[in-house]
């Protein structure tokens, strides 16, 4: 089932969480909203679910009109951020509910029930717990009940909010990966709130990147990380290095550095701020005379798959850029070094 | 909890000193009274301990006082229930004002409880004339007595369910309700077995002032023997009258019934903290 939100605006008491905010989720697609916290994602979430009503604006599910629609009526799964698994009810009493509570004509007999149940569990991978309750189960665990609990109605929608919020680095890495194969098998459309880039862009077909209750931008995982809209969205999906400067005539410079600056073609001297992720910068140990400044190593930190690299620029501002650990090896780098960086890539917004 | 570990933050003989006094206290002012109550009903021998009770008189204000506990309980457990939901559900104009009245009850005396009735309904009262007029008698009859039973006993219900489903949040039911179930599927089957334990815990307590409530009932009452005495005025009446032994036989059994309460709460709040 596709979606649709046109022009949604919500407030709560003079606090406006979502400002005009349109969206389109087509059938069978994985979307994350993604955004810091304050920036209106969850509540986003929550107006389509039908769990909040707008202030303005309308949901359109398959091009229906459901504004007014109750939230039993919408054919949605919730998966809520702290799961909100009945407490006083096995796991298999849990995702047995939603088949329960349905009127006696659409009620499934009991043994379907338990065939359907069983199948989830198969699912979800946690057969042999059926018949504990939810303290007993770990977080991970937990989420797993919550999702397959969720699926037993059948959705037309999968909404899930910051599904792995709660969980430890190592798990939560690994169930957002269940969670992309999952989608892949069943094809539910499916939006998951985060606040984590890694994990929207890692698992979700499109990313729609929210703050101040407004959509920054709506873009395939690669666009909006290597075409980022505006600075917003550049600062929060990733690492970046910011150099004030200015754009003159298709050019930009920053100190005495001069750079194309193609699209940026205006007349007139503008300031501008330049935003350059740490992998698009170069080091080099002698200088070769074009687009380079100068900069002292400050610290490196070679943990991980790149070694990261702080510099502090000629004219005194941090730089961070990060190098592969054979360049690094080749360069010798360490606290005191004297080196040259070349921009390779840069985004210019201007001031 | 402490009994267990080896932490010692006091003395031994701080801590001896400590229980014993608290001991001693209860000793004195619980055990000993109750001792006397059973042991002045039964001091002219089982048979009177057992015609004070079968006489018609006592066996009236008995009813009457089973009668009130039969209207208050699932009169406030349905308004302490709403008033709960209302409270941690919901934010609402006058919510703050909701929760001061509730507690009402609690802060004023009981025999002003029993006045305001007198002064609202009485003949001189407010609604004297019109209820004179309409051959309606509320003060110094049954519907006064059921009134103040019910006006004294309305917070416990709420104060016990507030504090839990506030803390327990709203998630589950919006969960329950995104699973398709309908409000009355929700509350039944998700709200309800959440909020069992405190709820019953609220409901011995109101139970046991409903039956034992003495101050505002007696301002309503009349005491027309029969007719609108409950037990705990016939002790009273049976006392004043030298009647000890009958006075004491029917304070017995509204001691069994607090002492029946005592243990049914302690059953419920212990599964509460489980």
């Amino acid at each position: 089932m596709s979606i649709e939100v046109v022009g949604l605006t919500k407030r709560f008491g003079t606090f406006v969480a979502i400002t005009d905010v349109s969206l389109r989720v087509e059938t069978g697609e994985l979307v994350a909203l993604l955004g810091p916290s304050g920036s209106g994602k969850t509540t986003l979430l929550r107006v389509i679910a039908g769990l909040e009503i707008p202030d303005a604006g309308s949901i359109l599910f398959d091009g229906q009109n459901s504004t007014d629609r109750r939230i039993a009526d919408r054919r949605v799964g919730f998966v809520f951020q702290h799961y909100a698994l009945f407490r006083h009810m096995s796991v298999f009493e849990n995702i047995a509910f939603g088949l329960r509570v349905r009127p006696r004509d659409r009620r499934p007999t009991r043994a379907d029930i338990e065939q359907r149940v069983h199948r989830l569990l198969d699912l979800v991978q946690l057969e042999a717990m059926a018949d504990r309750f939810p303290s007993q189960l770990s977080g991970g665990q937990r989420q797993r009940v919550a999702l397959a609990r969720a699926l037993a109605v059948e959705p037309q929608v999968l909404l899930l909010d910051e599904p792995f919020g709660a969980l430890d680095a190592k798990v939560r890495k690994e169930l957002r990966r269940w969670l992309r194969r999952l989608h892949d098998d069943l094809h539910v459309t499916s939006i998951f709130v985060t606040h984590d880039q890694e994990e929207a862009l890692e698992a979700a077909d499109r990313v729609v990147v929210m703050n101040q209750g407004r959509v920054e931008q709506v873009g395939t995982p690669s666009e909006v990380y290597a075409r980022p809209a505006t600075p917003f969205v550049y600062d929060f999906l990733g690492d970046v290095n910011l150099f004030r400067g200015r754009i003159e005539r298709g050019k930009a410079y920053i100190g005495p550095l001069e750079f194309d600056a193609p699209g940026h073609a205006d007349r007139e001297a503008r300031i501008a701020t330049l935003y350059i992720r740490p992998h698009q910068l170069e080091i080099d140990r002698v200088g070769n005379g074009e687009q380079q400044f100068r900069a002292r190593v400050a610290r490196v930190n070679p943990a991980g798959p790149f070694v990261k690299v702080d510099l502090v620029a000629e004219w005194g501002d941090p730089v961070r850029v990060e190098l592969s650990q054979e360049r690094y090896l080749a360069l010798a780098l360490e606290a005191g070094t004297e080196v040259f960086v070349r921009p390779k890539d840069m985004s210019i917004f201007i001031a | 909890m402490m009994a267990g570990t080896d932490r010692r933050t006091e003395s031994r003989v701080v801590r001896w000193t400590l229980t014993a006094v608290a001991l001693a206290f209860l000793l004195c002012f619980l055990f000993v009274p109750l001792a006397v109550v059973f042991m002045q009903a039964f001091a002219e021998g089982v048979r009177a301990y057992w015609m004070a009770l079968v006489e018609p008189m006592s066996l009236a204000a008995l009813r009457l006082t089973a009668l009130a506990a039969l209207v208050a309980v699932p009169a406030n457990t349905l308004f302490g229930l709403a008033a709960a939901w209302a409270i941690a559900r919901f934010d609402f104009p006058g919510r703050g004002l909701l929760i001061t009245l509730i507690d009402l009850p609690f802060a004023i005396s009981p025999v002003v409880s029993g006045l305001v009735f007198v002064l609202m309904f009485g003949a001189q009262g407010l609604l004297g004339p019109w209820l004179i007029a309409h051959d309606i008698k509320i003060v110094f009859a049954v519907p006064g007595i059921l009134l103040a039973t019910m006006f004294v006993t309305v917070p416990f219900v709420a104060r016990e369910l507030i504090p839990v489903m506030q803390e327990q949040g709203s998630e589950e039911e919006q969960a329950a309700l995104a699973l398709g179930a309908s409000g009355w599927q929700m509350f039944r089957r998700v709200t309800l077995p959440n909020i069992r334990w405190a709820l019953l815990y609220g409901v011995v307590l109101l139970n046991a002032r409903a039956i034992g409530e003495f101050g505002a009932v007696s301002m309503v009452s009349g005491h027309i023997r029969g007719q609108t005495n409950t037990a705990a005025l016939h002790v009273e009446i049976l006392y004043n009258e030298y009647n000890f032994a009958a006075a004491f036989a029917v304070a017995s059994v509204l001691a069994l019934m607090a002492l029946a309460t005592l243990a049914a709460k302690s059953i419920v709040g212990r599964r509460i903290t489980q």
